[in-house]
């Protein structure tokens, strides 16, 4: 029995039911007992006035590296969760390219168990989908999905095999898990470092075609359509992507994708004096591509926002683009990022970013929470919607810095979140 | 530190320059070419400067150009090369130059493979860094010496037609040109195959010929760039045999053009590839007038970024800086 919280006088948002209004929050054992007005106060309960905040379903992230094990001076599973809590998520899905690779039941465990050691955000593992990710024969799901596995993944690398991906995918829904893969063709993405364009020819920097991500979106939703598999596109950054995945939608095809914040934000200008903090895989791409992306993830065909949390050591970004690693972290500017340039900017409502940032993403990975219906689990945000700040890296819980909104000024920001009925963050 | 006030600190690339700026390093390496003509090819101007030459690339020709530059100038040089230098034992390209920095330099000459290293290095170091080649970025002193030998020659810039012929993808001699080129109301074009243009060209307000004839029929100026031989090797074309063929500049191909046509060549050349001896040799060609120039516009680039004043680089060849 843990104590019980109520949260009192805030306006709920919970797109799993479409509820927009002001309601308390009753939480008791790890679960929501009930979100109405005016909620008597159970004895000994925690209450929080949340008065003029906003009280939503967790965020949820469908994407993040916490570099345990194999650099923990990078990330550790702890201290991603705390990043995670101190952003407003309450639970992370970690891909598996750490070292060595989690691909098997016994490395699944174990980030289970770091998770469950920090007591902070949820961390759900992804498994491999080939052992030590090398694309050639496949990881045993089965017993990675026993052992808590949500997903299986790749990532950091393309599956390049035609062949292995259509197995994968059969092989997956034996256990009902997506396949989420990082798409691109290695043949035409090698050794690019940012997005093929205008930016990338006065840089001379070689570049990524948009055409390198297309073709495997592309081969994936056919190989979806093939299997019946469910296959889960990662960083969508293309303007062509969203045209394929819209089309293989309306064929009813099971596809679901993701968007970071950076990819809805930024564009391959950031590059501009070679900061590296705008190196990422895939690349900043073009302000259509943005435009298309927004509107995408508005109307659906686009799912989720995902982190692409990747923490990189300060020495490694310290570096000339070339050799600098791809990646930014995200933890912590992610429901900022999104909330002042689609909400504030005018083109999402609250609502709607919720949605993309809690509900649809927890149902994408069929995880619990995304929403605030009496008996599901009490994974909680609460957000000062008001609140201005500015991004200082030095501040984030996360262990590393690299961020591409560093000085950025920022609205709104997680004042409270509760994971399983416990406060993990509290400003 | 010096901060020139023409010039700023570094000179990494022609992209951000001003017009003014080239136009000053230009007339700057005019009274500069006497020196090397002289019986003693020394003047006292960088007396007393340290310079750096880290060359993390093979390079002959540009370096020993500056180092030319360098010691006409009286300056002390010390040259590194990346192999069998702390570099190689993984050293980063940062703490060798705060290393080299602690020995109390004045100026760092840099080529690096990676597109942006000068740059980089510029922000990070108090010396004053000249970009001499970094990836494929930019080249500025080649192409100030390029728009030096061009001027030479036809006594003006502006108005003139010039094509950069072969591997604009992978050259930094094209981009730096290309913006030096434009800034100086050339007008600028370029030709290879498609394989080898970068993307997006065509917005930087260029010309695209994919034929090397319609170029020369177009061109006043065809500045050849080198084909590395690598470049067959990964598949942008699919022989050196054939690049001649198809781009090769001959002097057949410019017999055949309306009008006196100036060949020029960054080096160094490949012979029978995309360029004919006969062109290079023959009458049309400035490319070793190029290579004198390239002395003389280095000069001017030490002497302005070591705070040297344009109207008293001819006092400078007598006595030092002010």
């Amino acid at each position: 029995m843990t104590q019980p919280i109520l949260l009192q006088g805030g306006h709920v948002i919970d797109p799993s039911r479409d509820m927009d209004q002001a309601a308390d929050v009753l939480i008791q054992d790890g679960k929501i007992v009930s979100v109405g007005r005016g909620l008597g106060t159970p004895d000994g309960a925690i209450v929080r006035s949340v008065k003029g905040k906003v009280v939503t379903p967790g965020l949820v992230d469908l994407h993040v590296h916490l570099r345990e094990p194999g650099n923990e001076d990078e990330e550790t599973v702890a201290s991603g969760a705390r990043a995670a809590a101190a952003g407003g998520f309450t639970a992370i899905c970690a891909m598996p390219n750490t070292d060595p690779v989690t691909d098997n039941q016994a490395a699944v465990g174990f980030i289970v168990r770091q998770s469950d050691r920090a007591g902070l955000a949820r961390v759900h593992p992804i498994g491999a989908v080939s052992i030590g990710q090398k694309g050639e024969r496949l990881a045993e799901f089965g017993e990675m999905v026993s052992a808590g596995a949500v997903a299986v993944s790749d990532d950091g690398r393309p599956v390049v095999s035609s062949h292995l991906m259509r197995t994968a995918l059969e092989y997956a829904r034996t256990f009902n898990i997506p396949v989420a893969d990082h798409c691109e063709d290695p043949t035409l993405a090698a050794s690019g470092v940012m997005h093929e364009g205008l930016v990338s020819t006065r840089l001379g920097l070689k570049g990524i075609p948009a055409a390198a991500e297309e073709i495997m979106v592309a081969r994936n939703v056919l190989l979806a359509e093939l299997t019946g598999g469910h296959v889960h596109l990662c960083h969508m950054s293309a303007r062509g992507s969203v045209a394929i995945i819209r089309e293989a939608k309306e064929r009813g095809i099971r596809v679901t994708a993701e968007v970071t914040p950076h990819h809805l934000t930024l564009t391959d200008y950031a590059c501009e004096e070679y900061d590296t903090h705008a190196k990422m895989n895939p690349p900043l791409r073009e302000a259509a591509d943005v435009a298309a992306l927004r509107g995408a993830l508005k109307d659906g065909v686009i799912d989720c926002i995902a982190s692409d949390h990747a923490p990189h050591a300060y020495d490694e970004k310290e570096a000339a683009f070339d050799d600098a690693p791809f990646g930014v972290v995200g933890l912590e500017t992610a429901f900022a990022v999104a909330y002042t340039e689609l909400v504030v900017g005018g083109v999402f409502t609250m609502p709607d970013l919720v949605r993309r940032m809690s509900t649809e993403p927890a149902r994408a990975f069929r995880l619990a929470g995304g929403t605030l219906a009496a008996g599901a689990v009490a994974d909680v945000a609460v957000f000062d919607t008001a609140a201005k700040w500015s991004v200082d890296p030095t501040t984030f819980h996360s262990k590393s810095r690299n961020t591409p909104f560093a000085g950025r000024a920022l609205t709104g920001r997680a004042t409270l979140t509760i994971v399983a009925g416990a406060i993990v963050h509290e400003l | 530190m010096t901060v020139s006030a023409t010039l700023g600190k570094d000179l990494t690339g022609l992209e951000h320059m001003t017009p003014e700026q080239i136009r000053l390093i230009l007339d700057t390496a005019e009274p500069f070419k006497e020196v090397s003509e002289r019986p003693i090819k020394k003047v006292p101007a960088l007396r007393g400067k340290t310079i750096v030459n880290l060359f993390f690339e093979a390079s002959t020709r540009t370096r020993i150009s500056f180092e030319f530059a360098e010691k006409r100038l009286s300056a002390d040089t010390v040259n590194v090369a990346a192999s069998g230098s702390s570099v190689s034992k993984g050293e980063t390209l940062v703490d060798t130059a705060r290393n080299l920095e602690a020995m109390r330099i004045d100026m760092v000459v840099i080529r690096h493979p990676s597109s942006g290293a000068a740059e980089f290095l510029g922000h990070r170091i108090a010396s004053n860094v000249i970009n001499a080649g970094d990836g494929k970025h930019e080249h500025p002193t080649q192409a100030l010496l390029d728009l030096l030998t061009i001027r030479d020659k036809h006594g003006k810039i502006a108005g003139l037609k010039v094509c950069l012929v072969g591997d604009v993808l992978h050259s930094r001699v094209a981009r730096s040109n290309l913006w030096g080129l434009t800034k100086l109301g050339a007008e600028v074009a370029v030709c290879g195959p498609w394989t080898l243009m970068p993307r997006g060209i065509e917005e930087l307000g260029v010309k695209v010929f994919g034929r090397i004839e319609e170029a020369i029929e177009w061109a006043d100026v065809l500045n050849v760039l080198r084909l590395q031989l690598e470049r067959m090797e990964k598949g942008f074309i699919p022989s050196l045999r054939e690049y001649y063929r198809v781009f090769g500049v001959t002097p057949e191909r410019l017999d055949r053009a309306k009008r006196d046509i100036t060949i020029m060549h960054p080096g160094p050349m490949n012979r029978g590839v995309e360029i004919d001896s006969r062109v290079a040799d023959g009458p049309h060609s400035i490319i070793l007038d190029q290579v004198t120039n390239g002395v003389a516009v280095r000069m001017a680039v030490l002497y302005l970024l070591a705070g040297g004043r344009a109207e008293l680089a001819d006092a400078a060849k007598r006595g030092g800086p002010e």
